[in-house]
């Protein structure tokens, strides 16, 4: 277990964590996420959860795409420890290969929401005055559309498809990660050490990207786990309804979509891959709560 | 009250900038798709007179900002354009479908308050006990719950196996209860986590202690004093949350097969009815920005301590 390393590391050698002041500080910040036992929960779904999808190859020998109508919709038995859907194709491996693609959704979204709204909340929050307008209206609009509806909107007006889903559920996670580091920034722009680096001469982007926005990453990196949760129910959401990764591509939400049918015959279709969405979002879900916890305690909120 | 005239003023300029920025990305929906927005608008089964009278009727030959001009001034007089698979206007098509969502979406709040605030309430005068962690627990379960799969296990219990409660459609009265606890659950975790720490606050407050002294009943300090007190952040929170329940009605009517406009919109989405999805994003949207805009200046109202600057 990697936690009773860290222990041992903690209270056999204390120089050796003096001396390096971020192991520390990680260190300080593992105690902290560990005392936060609903988090170690979360991290342990998680790490079970991506491990089985990579090892699918070892869990299942069965082909998540192979047909066979004879065996279509076969409740659990040993062979196919949770039935068969209604092409005959295996569930469990279905789930186990479409959880690889619901997770790269999930983080290929993220990094989109983080790569545009990071810089965009850098901006606005240091430059203020106009472009922050600009940019804040703009953040506005985009929650305008109501929660699903904003990625809905963007599919409708893109298409299906795996590329348009990951571009259309990035978009919808952009605006909060302006927010949040507009938010942060205005508070760190105030700090001594950033007058300190105005005072030496150093230009705005040597400010903004080695001052500031590695003060303001901790917050980030909550978010960002938080929204990984978001990112997987929307795609999802999206499958569900049609409209995300088409057929006979395995993902979580279109198989709910289409286990929907046979809702009656055969419920297990539309349990287990739900199941599935929802132990992954919260897994993420309590990770991120205990991460927030760990990074920053002030920032607490969960009792 | 100059102050808060000052600040709705200036609300309602913030309001209306984002929503002329929404008609502006509801506008070039169907404009950034590939090929002729005329034939895309007209569909599949449209003769090449109709492909040209649509064109003339959109205005396509003139310059981009008059055709917005054109959309906006048409939105704004209530014109949301002619459904392209009903060829009915699509403002008379919505309004049913409105209506509708409308009842879902209050149903659902109204459960999401009463709820809420009560779970809330009760873990907040017993923090720490048992109640308060499986509070906490099932609070953290409604907001990783996928709404559409909340909805096909309450049908495969409620309607399939008790055989209870109808699995779909709008016909009997009954209807409603599945799609509404379904769209509320996420909302009921949310309201209940914050009213837990408004109430928790608020208890802690000198009044309380006042009013304890002075050998009111527990439930008279709970009810009367902090619960009073801690409501205005809840109403905020209950008041936003009526804004999101929008945006969870399009997949719960998905779901249940209920006519409002969220089953609306997938299914013209499905169908390239683009006049259609953009008047419902537009309805949408315009909803939502008012719900926001009414539960900001409310607060301002409410609360005699805010002051606005």
């Amino acid at each position: 277990m990697p936690s009773s390393t860290l222990e041992s590391i903690t209270a056999e050698s204390p120089p050796l964590a003096a001396e390096w002041p971020r192991l520390r500080l990680f260190l300080e910040g593992w105690q902290r996420f560990r005392r936060h036992r609903v988090a170690v929960v979360g991290l342990a779904l998680l790490v079970a959860l991506v491990i089985a999808c990579l090892t699918a190859p070892l869990l299942t020998t069965e082909d998540p795409e192979r047909q066979s109508l004879a065996r279509a919709l076969r409740p659990p038995s040993w062979s196919h420890p949770l039935g068969t859907d209604h092409l005959g194709r295996d569930l469990l491996a279905r789930i186990l290969y479409g959880g690889r693609l619901s997770l790269v959704i999930g983080f290929l979204a993220v990094a989109i929401g983080l790569a545009v709204g990071v810089p965009l909340g850098a901006i606005s929050g240091f430059q203020g005055g106009r472009t922050d307008l600009v940019i804040q209206r703009f953040a506005d609009i985009l929650l305008s559309f109501p929660g699903f509806l904003l990625a809905l909107s963007l599919v409708a007006m893109l298409g299906v498809g795996l590329g348009n889903v990951i571009i259309s559920v990035g978009i919808s996670a952009v605006p909060s990660f302006i927010r949040l580091v507009r938010g942060s920034v205005l508070s760190i722009r105030e700090q001594v050490y950033v007058e300190a680096a105005h005072a030496l001469g150093q230009t705005r982007s040597v400010i903004i990207f080695r001052h500031v926005l590695p003060n303001a990453m901790a917050p980030v990196i909550v978010q960002s786990t938080l929204s990984l949760g978001f990112a997987i129910l929307v795609a999802a959401g999206l499958g569900f309804l049609g409209l995300g990764v088409q057929a006979p591509t395995p993902e979580w939400g279109t198989m709910l979509g289409e286990g929907r049918q046979y809702i009656f015959r055969a419920p297990s279709l539309t349990t287990f891959p739900g199941l599935a969405i929802f132990l992954a979002v919260l897994g993420f879900n309590l990770f991120g709560d205990g991460l927030r916890d760990a990074l920053d305690p002030r920032m607490r909120t969960l009792g | 009250m100059r102050f808060a005239r000052r600040y709705l003023a200036q609300r309602l300029v913030a309001s209306v900038i984002t929503l002329l920025g929404v008609s502006v990305i509801v506008f070039l929906m169907v404009r950034v798709l590939p090929g002729d927005p005329a034939r895309v608008i007209a569909g599949l089964l449209a003769t090449e007179e109709d492909v040209q009278r649509i064109r003339v009727e959109l205005g396509l030959e003139r310059p981009l900002l008059v055709q917005y001009g054109i959309f906006l001034g048409r939105f704004v007089r209530g014109d949301l354009g002619i459904s392209a698979r009903t060829s009915e206007p699509v403002l008379s098509e919505l309004r049913p479908r409105l209506a509708s969502t409308l009842q879902l979406a209050l149903a659902s709040a109204g459960i999401a308050a009463l709820l809420g605030i009560a779970a809330g309430t009760l873990a907040a005068t017993r923090p720490y006990s048992r109640f308060d962690y499986l509070l906490s627990l099932s609070t953290l379960f409604g907001v990783s719950m996928p709404v559409y799969w909340l909805g096909l296990m309450l049908i495969i219990v409620f309607a399939v196996q008790l055989n209870w409660l109808p699995a779909a459609g709008a016909e009997t009265p009954a209807s409603i209860v599945l799609p509404s606890l379904t769209l509320a659950a996420f909302s009921v975790a949310l309201i209940a986590r914050m009213t837990r720490a408004s109430m928790l606050e608020a208890l802690g407050q000198d009044y309380v202690r006042t009013a304890r002294a002075k050998g009111l009943a527990e439930t008279a300090v709970v009810v009367r004093h902090a619960l009073k007190n801690a409501l205005i952040p809840i109403v905020t929170v209950v008041g936003l949350q009526f804004g999101a329940l929008l945006g969870g009605a399009v997949l719960t009517e998905s779901v249940f097969g209920w006519p409002g406009m969220g089953l609306l919109l997938v299914d013209s989405i499905f169908s390239r009815d683009y006049a259609m999805v953009q008047g419902i994003v537009l309805v949408f949207s315009s909803l939502f920005i008012l719900t926001n805009l009414v539960v900001d200046l409310l607060y301002a109202v409410i609360d005699p301590r805010i002051h606005y600057s």
